[in-house]
Parts: C-alpha cells; structure tokens; sequence
C-alpha cells in the first residue's frame, strides 16, 4: 500500500476515534464542508480563531472567579460565549461541560465553577492536540499529492 | 236232530256267508290296526299334539278292536279252548278300553271344540289388524305426499313456479285428471282460469265470483265435493259416454302483507280466495277418499302461504330495483353537477389568470414608474394608476372568491400574522385618497388589541379595506374613524345579530372593528339590502365611482366564515354611517414553534442550491460563530458583511442588503433591538430585509420576543449548511410572491 492510501486509512481511523470519543460531533463535519478552493484553509483559521478566543476567555473566567465577591453572571456570560463557538466548531465534550458550567453558575456554586473552568482547561488542551495531529495528517496527505476524503 | 221251538230254524254254518265274514273281519281288524299306525305317523310328525294320553287310549282301544276282530277269525270254525280264552280275554279288555275311552272322550270333545272357536277369532282378529295397517301406510304415504308436495312449493319464490309446481304435484301424487286453479280478477268479480295441468296455455275463462257453488266452496276451508258439471269444472269438451270422475274444490286464501301482524298469527280477514278444483279421472270408478281430501286441504294452505312470501319478495324486489335507479340517478346528478362546478372553477381560474397578466404588467410598470424621477403630478397620477388597478385586482378576486364562497368551497388560509400592521397598511393605503376628499382619516387600534393573530391576513385586510373604502366612497367630506378593539363579552351580547352566538374561550377573541363615517348616510329600509351581491342603493347623488356592489356581499361572506358578524347602522340620509364587524381571531401561540414562519422544520419545495451575490449582513459578537456563519453564506455564494454590534449593523445595512442574520443570544447585547431599529429604519415592507435570528435555544421567550420585534424567521444554532440553503430558498421565495401581488 503506498504512503497516501496508508496515510487516509490512517486519517479515517483517527476521525472515527476522535468522533468515538466525543471530542468532535457532526458540526465538525458541516465545517469541513464550508472547505473549499475559495477556501482551503477555512477548517484551520476557524479552529485557531477559537483557541485564541478560548484562551481570553479562560482568562477573563478565572479572573472573576477569583474575585471576592463573584459576579456569577458574567461568568455565566462567559461560559455561554464559549458554549456558542464550541458548538460551531463541533467541539462536543467541551459543550458538555459548559452546561455543568452553567449550572454551577446558576447554582453560585463556586467549587464547580472552579472544577469545570479546570476541565475546561483540560479539555481544550486536549482538543487542541487531537485537531493538530489531524491537521498534519492532513498536510502530509496533501504533500504527497493525495486529497483529504470528505467526513461524513 | 230236534227241531226247537226258535222262531227261526238253527242256521247252520253256510260257507258262503262265512267266508263273507272271514273276509270283513280280516279288514276290519287290518284297518283297526293301521288307523293307530297313521295317528302315530301323523302325530311323530307333528311338533304338538297335547293329547298323548288320548291317544295312546285310543290306540289300545283300536288295537284291542282290531284284535278282537282277528280272533274272531278262528272262532268261525271249530275253535279250542285256548282260542275261546283268548278271544274272551280280547273281549274283556276291549270292553274295558272303550268304555274308558268313552269316558274321557266326554271331557276332551268340549276342548277340541273350542280350540277351533278361538282358531277363529284369531283368524278375524289377524284380518282386522290387517286393515289398520294397509290404513296406517295409506295415512303414511299421505303424509309423505304432503310434505314433498310442501318442500317442491317452498322450494321457490317466484309466484308462477309455485303454483305450477302445486298442480304437476297434486296431479302426480293423486293420480289426477285435472287440476286447475281459479284466481279473482283484478275487480274481484270474477274468478279467472290461470293455471291448468294438462291444458298448456288456458284461454281465459271467467266466471262470475258468486255462483252458490263458488260461495259454499269459500265459506269452508275444507275441500268440497262439487260437481262435474259445475262451472268450474267444465274444462274440456267430455264426449257423452264418459262418465266424468269426482270433483273437488277447495279454497285457496290469498294473504296479504296487511294480515301479518307482529308476534300475532294472520287472522284471515282477508276476503280473497282462489279456487282450486281437483278432478279424478273419468271412468275409473275412484273415489275422494278422506286422507285425499286432508291432504287437498294442507296443500291449499301451504300454497297460500307460499303465495304470500312470493308476494313480499317481490314487492320488496321492487323496491329495491326503484331505489337502485333513483340512486343511480342521483350519483348521475351529483356527478354533473360537481362537473358543472369545476368547469366553472376552471373557466373563472383561466379567465382571471387571463385578466391578471395583464394587470400584473400594469401594477408591475406602475410601480417602477413610480420609483423613478417624476413631478409631483406626475406621482400623483402613478399612484392612482396604481390604486386603480390594485382595485381591479382586487375585483377580479372578488369574483373567483364570491363564486368558490357560494359553493363553500372556498377555505380562509390561517397563518399568524401582524395585526396592528394589517390596520396600518389599510390606512396607508385610505389616506391618500381620502386626502384628495379632504377627509380625514383617524386609525384608532386599542391597547390590549394583541400585536400578533392567527386568521387569514389577507381576507381580514380585504374586509376593512372594503368597509373603510365604502366609508370613503360615501362621503363627500367631513372624517372617518376607525377603530379596533378586544370585544369584551358583555359587548357581545348587545346587538342584534339574533343568530350570532360569541363563544369565549381561551385560545380566541373577538376583533371589534368600527368604521364610522359623517357622510351621506343610508336611508334604513335599504340597509338590508346592503349585503346582498349585485345590489346597489340608488340614490344618485351619492355614487361617485363604480363598484361591483360584491364588496359588502364577499366582506359578509368571510365574516361569516370568520365565524363573524358584520352589521351597519345608520340614522338616515345624511347622518353618516357606522359600519360594524366581528371576527373571532386565534390568540397567537406561545409554545409551538412551528407557527413562527420559518422554523427549524422548513419545507424544501425547491431549494435554491446557490444565492450568488445575495448580500446579506451577520452580526454575531461571537468571533468563532461569525466566521463559520459568514463561511457558511460565502460558501453559498452570498455576498457576506459580517459585523459584531448593532450600530455598526445599522451603520452598514442599506437597502442591497436582502437577508439580516442577527444572534439574539448575545448576553448583555440585546440583538432584537437591531430587529425594532431595522424595522423602523425600513418602513416600507419591501425595502426592508429579511431578519432571520439566530439563537442557541427556541423557548418561550425567545420566541416571544421574536413575535415582537418582527423577524421573519428563527434558526437554531448551530447551523448546517443545508439548513442555511432553505431558509434562503425560502426567504426569497417568499418576498417574490408577496412582491407579485
């Protein structure tokens, strides 16, 4: 089997992983749809966009919860800002885990707000990884000359 | 030798005599000793003979006779002693034997005698029981006769098979000459020969109903001898020397339905018989016997019956034949007359596609001309052109809807829409002709009226622009008010609509509309005559312009569908005018969010898979969901600004721009103030672009808030690329149409 036929196995079997495991949903998919000779790095910018975005608001997140006096609603603001552009990038657990945000934040339960800014963290980071490995997958695939195959 | 004193001289012993003796004795003791061995023989061979002892007596008597007899043999010539003793002993026994014999004889005669009376009453008895039974098989045979007889007639239903059947059987089973059967005419005068057995096609004899004959035949339901030479039995031409054979005749009732009465046998009150005559053949010497005539009778009874079910069979056969055609006829009619509506239908559609092309030219160049450079005359003048011909339009509606509203096939088209924006428009549209009357022209919408209902827009339009279109045409000066309200329930009741019956309910109110004018008034004996179509009030002075006079008829007509009511008041000629209406409107629902136009669900009738250069505008603060919503519309080809505040939003938007995608789920931004400012920006309905919102859930409020600034559509997000696609599709299909009209 030559490079590229080993590479797109390889690349299919890293979507269905990442699928599996709930790190990316369907969204993900309608992204990579937008992909086109207009343009072919739409996936890439959308993605960094939301990990330069993420990183603020993490830090904008931390800051009011370190307050003394916590003003749940604007972390609530927060998180429902992040909760949005998680889900326009198909980014299925950290949605997840901004809706226990929320509920914390409701709740002015500041433990879990503090618990799930942390795996949000965490998660974020290791999306992050996950989306770079598939991006250089992707690069190598198209080095050698192959094309990307569509995600259904 | 001594001669002796005897009166006859000694005999002495002559041979020939002697020999005669010899000889009669020997027989006589021969036959006396055969008769025992025959009595033997005989008995042996019978199987019972009770009297053995007699017998054997009898036997010892003969034999001792015979033998007596066959010594006397010996004692013709000189006998010894010995013979004598012998001869003396026979004697002796012989004696004793029969005088024994004698004795019992005396008791066993009277026996033998009676054996043989009681072998004769036997005899008779045996004769006897004879008799009976040859009677029982005759009765039997009888019986069996009747029942198949029966069977053969109920075996079917159609009136001349039963009583031809009847005859061939009766003929057959009694051995008849001929039978015949007599049913009164249709006057019931005459009785009317119908069926014959042997004569294949009877001419019509008649005779008259009331010879004696005839009424003692009728008067008993048993059959009656008659005779041959009666009326009706004189069938054929007998040759003289024929003796003809007995007659019978026996009534034949003829049931009516009438005489059936629920759970009551029929009482034979019924006046009408045939007669049935029975003839046995001539010369033959037979004789009506009673189980005949039993058997005559059961058979006119059950012939009766059979008659009757016949008859209800086939009037009940009748009845459904008649109603069979008349349905037939009817689905004939029915069918004709659904042709005849939908040639009308498709003469109307065809003639008003007809006279709209043109009309949708007009309007259509009309307004362009109106967009154009033009002198303040000029614009007058285009704008009447154009009202002209929206009136036109208008009228050619009228006239497919007054058609489809008679034959109620005409269905009102629910959809939610603005109420408040309906009296707007109609008052934009009064107020420049009203402006050329110099009227003036007040719009009055109460407070609690809900901004948002459920009904049909567009003949609820129709109407107040109909009614506040009279008020105008009506008035030469002075003003017109409009307004509209929530009619409560205690103003429901007070006016005189006798059959209109307001319901409240939660899901409804009642829109009170009233349009009162200072014009010229309606004199109030023509006030009925105001809805009705074609019918115009006369009064000269006051009509001004045409009409079809089918407005207030059609406003009438879809009130009523409205389940409305519509009524005007005036107090005379010159007095103004109040015109009234009532419509029940649905309140606008809150939880189903398939009401609000576009909804998540859209309908893909054909969906436009590419808007190249449609300019729209996004404004999300979000920056990811920017990019993917602006990527996802460029993808579609669209021409995208995409911008994160409202005033920038407001600042960019002119009026290229067809489609606005706002996120209403910004918190601390509230994007339904771009809805409001847009829509205040863009009066006009077609200048104005689609607002589309999107937001991250679709409840109660969002909802509600999107009611209530006005958006033309709700997504959910995030957004797929095919769900971007139809909303377009739909978007622009939708102004399209409305631009059309």
């Amino acid at each position: 089997m030559d490079a590229v036929a080993q590479w797109r196995n390889q690349w299919f079997d890293y979507t269905q992983y990442l699928r599996r495991e709930g790190f990316l949903d369907d969204q993900f998919a309608q992204l990579k749809k937008l992909q086109d000779e207009n343009s072919p790095d739409f996936v890439v910018e959308v993605v960094s966009l939301f990990f330069q975005d993420s990183e603020k608001l993490f830090n904008n997140m931390a800051r009011a919860l370190e307050q003394n006096v916590v003003n749940f609603k604007q972390v609530d603001a927060y998180v429902h800002q992040f909760k949005g552009s998680s889900a326009w990038i198909g980014a299925f657990r950290l949605k997840n885990v901004c809706i226990n945000f929320r509920n914390f934040c409701e709740a002015q339960n500041l433990e879990g707000c503090l618990r799930c800014l942390q795996q949000l963290q965490q998660e974020s980071t290791a999306l992050k990884n996950k989306l770079e490995n598939l991006f250089r997958l992707e690069q190598q695939i198209v080095a050698a000359g192959g094309s990307i195959p569509m995600m259904e | 030798m001594l001669a002796c004193n005897c009166i006859e001289p000694q005999w002495p012993a002559d041979e020939l005599l002697m020999k005669y003796q010899y000889i009669s004795d020997f027989f006589i003791a021969l036959a006396y000793f055969s008769i025992p061995l025959e009595l033997i023989y005989f008995v042996k061979k019978s199987a019972v003979f009770p009297y053995r002892w007699v017998l054997v007596q009898f036997g010892a008597f003969i034999v001792l006779c015979g033998a007596t007899h066959l010594i006397n043999l010996w004692t013709f010539s000189m006998h010894s002693r010995t013979v004598a003793i012998v001869m003396t002993t026979a004697k002796v026994l012989t004696a004793v034997v029969s005088c024994a014999t004698a004795l019992m004889l005396v008791h066993i005669i009277p026996d033998l005698l009676s054996v043989k009376t009681r072998e004769l009453f036997l005899k008779n008895k045996a004769a006897e029981l004879d008799r009976e039974m040859g009677l029982i098989r005759t009765q039997e045979e009888t019986g069996r006769h009747v029942r198949m007889l029966t069977h053969e007639i109920r075996s079917t239903l159609d009136r001349h098979t039963i009583l031809k059947t009847t005859l061939v059987e009766l003929g057959r089973t009694l051995a008849l000459e001929e039978c015949a059967l007599w049913m009164p005419t249709r006057t019931g005068l005459e009785l009317q020969l119908s069926y014959t057995l042997r004569q294949q096609n009877p001419v019509g004899y008649t005779v008259p109903m009331h010879l004696p004959v005839i009424n003692q035949v009728f008067s008993s339901n048993r059959a009656v001898k008659i005779s041959p030479n009666s009326p009706v039995a004189r069938l054929r031409q007998l040759a003289g020397r024929h003796i003809p054979g007995e007659v019978v005749a026996v009534r034949v009732p003829l049931l009516h339905l009438s005489n059936f009465q629920i759970n009551d046998w029929p009482e034979l009150s019924t006046k009408r018989y045939a007669l049935m005559v029975l003839m046995l053949p001539s010369d033959s010497a037979r004789q009506w016997h009673v189980h005949e005539l039993e058997l005559v009778e059961v058979v006119a009874d059950q012939v009766a019956v059979a008659l009757s079910h016949a008859a209800i069979l086939e009037e009940s056969m009748r009845a459904r034949d008649l109603l069979m055609e008349q349905n037939i006829a009817l689905d004939l009619a029915r069918r004709e007359a659904e042709t005849a509506i939908r040639a009308r239908n498709d003469f109307l559609a065809v003639m008003n596609h007809e006279m709209r092309t043109p009309m949708h030219a007009i309007i259509a160049l009309s307004s362009l001309l109106q967009e154009t450079e033009l002198t303040p005359e000029q614009r007058l003048m285009v704008e009447t052109i154009l009202r002209s011909s929206n009136l036109l339009a208008t009228l050619v509606n009228d006239v497919l809807d007054l058609s489809r509203l008679e034959d109620g096939s005409l269905q009102l088209e629910i959809a939610t829409f603005n109420l408040h924006s309906v009296f707007r428009e109609v008052h934009n549209m009064i107020k420049p002709v009203a402006s050329i009357k110099r009227l003036s022209v007040t719009l009055n919408i109460a407070a609690d009226l809900p901004m948002y209902a459920i009904g049909d827009e567009k003949r609820l339009m129709q109407t107040i622009l109909n009614v506040v279109g009279n008020a105008v045409k009506f008035s030469k000066e002075g003003s017109i008010s409009i307004t509209a309200f929530v009619a409560k329930s205690e103003s429901l009741r007070d006016f005189q609509a006798p059959d209109f019956f307001p319901v409240q309910s939660d899901n409804h109110f009642y829109l009170r509309v009233q349009v009162k004018d200072s014009g010229s008034g309606i004199n109030p004996q023509d006030i009925p005559k105001l809805f009705t179509k074609f019918a115009q009030t006369q009064t000269l002075a006051t009509r001004n312009s045409g009409g079809s006079g089918l407005g207030l008829a059609i406003c009438k007509r879809f009130v009523n569908l409205m389940e409305g009511h519509i009524w005007i008041e005036s107090e005379g000629l010159g007095k103004g005018c109040t015109a009234t209406f009532i419509v029940k409107l649905r309140f606008p629902e809150r939880s189903n969010e398939s009401k609000l136009p576009f909804g998540p669900k859209l309908q893909a009738n054909h969906v436009q898979t590419n808007f190249p250069g449609l300019k729209v505008l996004v404004m999300d603060d979000n920056g990811v969901s920017r990019s993917v919503t602006k990527g996802l519309l460029a993808h579609l080809g669209c021409d995208v600004t995409a911008v994160s505040l409202i005033d920038e939003s407001l600042h960019v938007i002119s009026q290229e721009h067809k489609v606005v995608f706002m996120d209403v789920s910004m918190p601390g931004i509230d994007g339904y103030e771009l809805a409001v400012r847009i829509h205040e920006k863009f009066t006009k309905r077609h200048e104005r672009p689609a607002l589309v919102a999107l937001t991250g859930s679709i409840d109660k409020i969002t909802k509600e808030n999107c009611m209530r600034v006005g958006v033309d559509g709700v997504i959910l997000k995030p957004v797929s690329v095919d769900k971007i696609r139809s909303v377009l599709s739909e978007l622009l299909e939708h102004r399209v149409l409305f631009e059309a009209m």
